[in-house]
């Protein structure tokens, strides 16, 4: 674009920086060029803010928000061709509430969020604390205990299957030589969920058990030094002085376990595809089986279903941060 | 200095932005329009370039002389994929037939009077699940059935005589004299998909039962068939979680007498010494058994002089028996079938089994069918896994499937 016309602000523009100096002649000019410089570099700000802020809006907030408008609309295959779908308001919802699948679904997810987080943590805290006493091959024998975490769960998910299986799996091979007849572990209703639960705490434990050792590690020795120049046992030293100390570490650990296992959906569904029937089938499992488990997909169902934990995981994320804000004020 | 700065970083800034906003607008694009290439998706990743069936499809391109540019995907994944691509959508999909009346439903594909394709050869009873009200949505590429494969060096030792296994009764007597002699009984798959409806469906229409009607006193003999096999150590517990795949490893064991599975394990039977015979009646005869196998069909084009040719590629793939042998499947044509036969005579049994068969939504359930199946196979891994007796199992599925498809 070229022109002859010269605007007054290309004139401002190309004034030198330097003849703005404190006896410049031109004192409103001088403000309106500080306005100026101010929403451009206002804009620059906005510049580098914006493929950030373009990316969050594409990736998250764009699917958060088709999410909620799926879960409000009565979708179905029909209306990807054209494009219509009727707001059904809080329907789904109720549907998805009243349906016969909710209450063992929900028992499940409470179960396998909380029994899984509670074993993940306590195992990976007590070897964190014994790996944090230095002795002769304990990097090697930590790095042994990552392994389940470099596996594909779709790996981890299937060899376990296999090892449960029961006819022909090593579990119950192990078992008979001890006499104990065959469990059907992942067919039977009473084991399908203590299959699935066994499975998600040993690949669940690498990841407490690095967080924890990390904070371990930024405890001062002194403090345990002078516990135990005051006599204090290992077991007060444990309670009184690590257990407090982690507090910080810990709750983090256990906010990401939750909305981790909150959402676990692999593993389930490679052992057990959530049965048999609802046995071991949590919110997640229900959410998968609404939308594309069966020949005929419920979309907006399903949509309600990952909205409610969505819910659940903000819940609990809001509950942290208020609980990290008191602990900063006091 | 500093203005030369800030410009420079401005620039960088908004080149930033356009890029990424250029990424995404680059992310929506058209095929040209009244291009000689067609697209055709299957759900065969595992068969190569090199496959017989890209040579089968390479075949058909070759003599109408275009390109057929071809896109494989998961089978589990076509309803997915098909809605989600609906503004642009493939000239050719093939899909589980199952699913045609839910995709057609859904307004995704062309009718065979609006795209001009002639189904007068096809069967009719491997057709009709792509028949809704009348009017047909694609044809069968082939189809495959399941019948029962029993490994005869396990009968003998039993000394079970395959001929006296007629009906349920005198096949779950088989079943105890192979068990008595050391051997295991019977493998299928009743896991909690598709599958295990599929699994399920001889035995219940064996039974005389109606996909209508769950609950019927025929629907609860079925499922008492299974679960008694389970619950009495004549089947496997591993069952209730074996996909079609891994019922067939157990059988491949060679510790089983019986196997329940598709014609599409042919060959590996063959290898094995293992023969096959349909599924028995309740009270003899043979049960029908549903049909297994994916229909070509024409998606929707908004340019509808496309569908000319790809009525030709989709009668070129399944006129003949080229198509059909490719994928292991049974010719949907007469005299496909006659030729696949002249070229291997062992194909008669399975020949007659799909002969026998009936689709899965055939008497005009068409998309409610996969409603039903959804219960159904709930109904038998509530009952096989022991958390309810066959008889509430299917009465609560069937209470399911009515309340859903009010």
């Amino acid at each position: 674009m070229t022109t002859t016309h010269e605007s007054p602000r290309s004139e401002l523009r190309r004034r030198p920086k330097g003849a703005a100096s404190p006896a410049a002649p031109f004192p409103p000019a001088r403000v309106r060029t500080r306005r100026r410089e101010r929403v451009r570099s206002g804009l620059i700000a906005w510049g580098f803010i914006a493929p950030i802020a373009i990316y969050l809006v594409v990736f998250y907030a764009y699917p958060l928000y088709r999410n909620l408008d799926l879960s409000l609309r009565d979708y179905t295959l029909r209306s990807f061709i054209d494009g219509t779908a009727e707001f059904v308001g809080l329907d789904n919802y109720v549907a998805v509430i009243q349906s016969s699948t909710f209450a063992p679904a929900f028992a499940n997810t409470a179960i396998f969020t909380l029994v899984s987080i509670a074993f993940q943590f306590a195992i990976g805290l007590a070897l964190a604390v014994f790996f944090y006493r230095r002795f002769p091959l304990a990097a090697t024998l930590r790095a042994l205990f990552l392994v389940p975490w470099l596996l594909p769960l779709l790996v981890s998910a299937s060899i376990w299957a296999w090892m449960l299986n029961s006819e022909s799996g090593i579990v119950n091979a192990a078992l008979a030589v001890v006499g104990i007849p065959q469990v059907n572990w992942l067919t039977s209703p009473q084991w399908a969920m203590v299959s699935v639960l066994i499975a998600n705490i040993w690949i669940g434990i690498p990841f407490n058990l690095v967080i924890l050792y990390s904070g371990l590690q930024n405890i001062p020795e002194e403090i345990y030094e002078a516990a135990a120049l005051d006599g204090a046992s290992g077991w007060q030293r444990f309670w009184r002085i690590t257990f407090p100390l982690l507090r910080p570490v810990s709750a983090i650990t256990l906010l990401l376990g939750l909305v981790y296992t909150l959402k676990v959906f692999d593993i389930i569904w490679i052992m057990t595809r959530g049965g048999p029937g609802d046995a071991s089938a949590t919110f997640a499992i229900w959410s998968y089986r609404l939308g594309f488990g069966s020949g005929s997909p419920d979309l907006s169902p399903a949509a309600a279903v990952a909205n409610l934990l969505i819910l659940v995981a903000f819940v609990f994320g809001f509950a942290y941060i208020r609980t990290q804000r008191k602990a900063v004020a006091r | 200095m500093i203005t030369r700065n800030t410009s420079a970083r401005t620039a960088v800034a908004l080149l930033l932005t356009t890029a990424v906003v250029g990424a995404l607008a680059a992310c929506s694009s058209t095929p040209a329009a009244g291009s000689d290439t067609y697209t055709l998706w299957d759900p065969y990743p595992d068969r190569d370039a090199t496959s017989t069936w890209a040579v089968a499809i390479d075949a058909c391109a070759t003599d109408l002389g275009i390109t057929i540019e071809r896109n494989s995907g998961n089978t589990g994944d076509t309803v997915k994929d098909l809605t989600t691509a609906a503004s642009n959508l493939p000239d050719i999909a093939m899909v589980d037939n199952p699913k045609v009346s839910t995709l057609a439903d859904a307004g995704l594909l062309t009718t065979a009077e609006e795209n001009g394709l002639d189904t007068s050869s096809i069967s009719e009873n491997i057709l009709s699940a792509g028949e809704i009200d009348g009017e047909i949505y694609g044809v069968p590429v082939g189809a495959n059935t399941l019948g029962l494969y029993y490994n005869p060096e396990v009968l003998d030792a039993a000394g079970v005589d395959i001929a006296t296994v007629t009906d349920y009764a005198s096949l779950t007597a088989a079943l105890e004299q192979v068990v008595a002699a050391g051997s295991k009984g019977i493998t299928f798959s009743a896991v909690g998909t598709e599958e295990g409806s599929f699994q399920f469906l001889p035995w219940f229409w064996g039974a005389g039962a109606d996909l209508t009607e769950l609950d019927s006193p025929e629907a609860v003999a079925a499922l008492e068939l299974w679960t008694g096999w389970v619950t009495d150590g004549l089947a496997p517990n591993s069952v209730i979680s074996n996909t079609q795949g891994t019922s067939w490893d157990e059988f491949l064991t060679g510790e089983y007498g019986f196997a329940e599975n598709g014609s599409w394990f042919k060959g590996a039977a063959d290898e094995a010494g293992y023969l096959s015979i349909q599924v028995p009646g309740i009270d003899g005869g043979s049960a029908p058994a549903p049909t297994g196998g994916e229909f070509i069909a024409i998606p929707v084009q908004k340019d509808t002089s496309r569908y000319a040719t790809s009525a030709k590629i989709v009668e070129c793939l399944s006129a003949g028996s080229a198509g059909a042998t490719a994928l292991g499947y049974i010719a949907p044509t007469e005299a496909g079938v006659e030729a696949q036969l002249a070229a291997d005579p062992t194909l008669e049994f399975w020949a007659s089994a799909v002969a026998d068969a009936k689709p899965r939504t055939a008497d005009n359930l068409g998309i409610k069918y996969p409603v039903i199946s959804e219960q159904l196979y709930t109904a038998v891994q509530n009952a096989l896994s022991g958390s309810a007796s066959p008889a509430d199992a299917l009465a609560a599925a069937q209470a399911a499937a009515v309340e859903k498809l009010k």
